[in-house]
C-alpha cells in the first residue's frame, strides 16, 4: 500500500501541505501553488524575529550569570530608579498600541490616519530612548559606567542593544511614513509594514522581560 | 471544490504571522478591539508588577520573584494573542510552531547557561578576596 492511498481522501486538518493547496494525497504537492507573497514574507520575518530573541536570551543569560558580580561596586537595588522605568515602560507600551492601530488603519488604505497613528508610536519610542539615553547618561556620571563591574558591563550589553533595536525601529519607521506619503498603499508597503508591526511588538515584548527581570527583580528586597 | 476556491479564501487557509483570522475590512470598530483589549490587560499586569515588586501586594516575600516571573509570562502572553493575533488554530500552526521552536532554545540558552555558570561556582576554589 502506498502513502498515497493511505492519505487518499483524507483531509490535511493541520494545513501541512504547504500553499492551501487543498491537496488530497501527497501533502505539499497542492495544485493551490505557494503561499500569497504576504503570508510567506511576514513568516520569513517571524523567523527572523524568533533568532534575534534567541540572540536576546543569550545576553538574558550573561546577565542573569554576571547580576551579582557587582566587584564592590554599585548594585541595581541602589542604581535603578523606578520611576523612570514605569515611564520606559509606559512609552513602549502605549506605542505597540498605536503601532496597532496604525496596522489598522493602513489595512483600511487610510493615509491620514496610518500617518497619525505612525507619527505617535514614533514620538512614544523617541520618549523612549531619551529616558534610557538618560538613564546610561546619569549612571556613566555616577562612576558606574560598563567598566566598573561585570554586572554593570553585561546590563549596559542587555538594555543597551534593546535600545539600538528600537533606535532603528524608529529609522524604519521614518521610511515606512515616507514611503505611505510617496508610494501608497501598494502591496510591498502593506507587508513592509507588517513586517515593521512585528518588529515593534516582538521590541515590547522583549522589555517586558528586561523590566521584569532586570529593574523589578534588581529591586527586590 | 477546487473550483470554487478563490485568491481570497486560499488567503485565509495560512495565516501570516501578526495577522488576524477573519478578515476586518468590514466593520471599523472590529480590528481595533483587539488592540485596546490588549492594551488594557497589559496596562492592568504592568501596574500589578510594579505593586508586587514594591510589597504593596499582598505576596509572600520568597514569592515575589516567582510572581513577577508569572505575570511577565502571563503579559507576553497577552502581547502575542492580543498584538501579534497569534491562535494555535489550524491556520497558525507554522507560526506557533516556529514560537515553540524559539521558545525551546531560549530555555535551553537561559537555563543552560544558569545551570552550568552556578555548578561551576560551586567547584570553585574559596579565592582571597582580590584587592580593588
Amino acid at each position: 500500500m502506498s502513502e498515497a492511498d493511505l492519505f487518499a481522501g483524507r483531509e490535511d486538518p493541520y494545513r501541512v501541505g504547504r500553499g492551501g493547496g487543498n491537496a488530497k494525497g501527497a501533502t505539499g504537492h497542492g495544485e493551490g501553488g505557494p503561499s500569497p507573497k504576504k503570508t510567506v514574507a511576514s513568516y520569513g520575518f517571524w523567523i527572523f524575529l524568533l533568532s534575534d530573541i534567541i540572540m536576546f536570551s543569550a545576553f538574558f543569560a550573561t546577565y542573569a550569570v554576571l547580576v551579582i558580580r557587582t566587584a564592590g561596586g554599585p548594585t541595581g537595588a541602589e542604581l535603578f530608579e523606578q520611576p523612570r522605568t514605569a515611564a520606559e515602560t509606559a512609552c513602549l507600551l502605549f506605542s505597540s498600541f498605536t503601532a496597532g492601530m496604525a496596522a489598522v488603519a493602513a489595512k483600511r488604505e487610510q493615509v491620514a490616519a496610518s500617518e497619525i497613528w505612525l507619527l505617535a508610536t514614533g514620538v512614544l519610542g523617541v520618549g523612549f530612548l531619551f529616558l534610557e539615553l538618560g538613564e546610561f547618561a546619569s549612571l556613566i556620571a555616577q562612576g558606574a559606567g560598563p567598566q566598573r563591574s561585570a554586572f554593570l558591563s553585561a546590563f549596559f550589553a542587555l538594555v543597551g542593544c534593546h535600545g539600538l533595536h528600537v533606535f532603528g525601529g524608529l529609522l524604519w519607521l521614518g521610511t515606512m511614513m515616507a514611503q505611505i506619503l510617496v508610494k501608497g498603499f501598494r502591496p510591498q508597503i502593506q507587508r513592509r509594514l507588517a513586517c515593521f508591526n512585528l518588529f515593534w511588538h516582538a521590541l515590547d515584548i522583549v522589555w517586558i522581560a528586561i523590566f521584569t527581570l532586570v529593574y523589578l527583580m534588581g529591586i527586590k528586597h | 471544490m477546487t473550483d470554487s476556491r478563490d485568491a481570497s479564501t486560499q488567503g485565509a487557509k495560512e495565516k501570516a504571522p501578526g495577522e488576524k483570522a477573519q478578515g476586518n475590512d468590514g466593520d471599523i470598530t472590529k480590528g481595533a478591539t483587539s488592540y485596546v483589549i490588549g492594551l488594557v490587560l497589559a496596562m492592568l499586569m504592568t501596574a500589578a508588577s510594579f505593586a508586587v515588586a514594591n510589597g504593596w501586594a499582598f505576596v509572600w516575600q520568597p514569592g515575589i520573584g516567582a510572581a513577577l516571573i508569572a505575570l511577565a509570562v502571563g503579559q507576553i502572553g497577552v502581547h502575542l494573542v492580543f498584538f501579534l493575533h497569534l491562535t494555535t488554530g489550524s491556520d497558525n500552526t507554522n507560526n506557533a510552531l516556529a514560537l515553540a521552536f524559539g521558545t525551546l532554545v531560549v530555555i535551553l540558552i537561559v537555563g543552560g547557561s544558569l545551570w552550568i555558570m552556578h555548578n561551576l561556582d560551586q567547584k570553585m576554589m574559596p579565592t582571597m578576596p582580590t584587592m580593588p
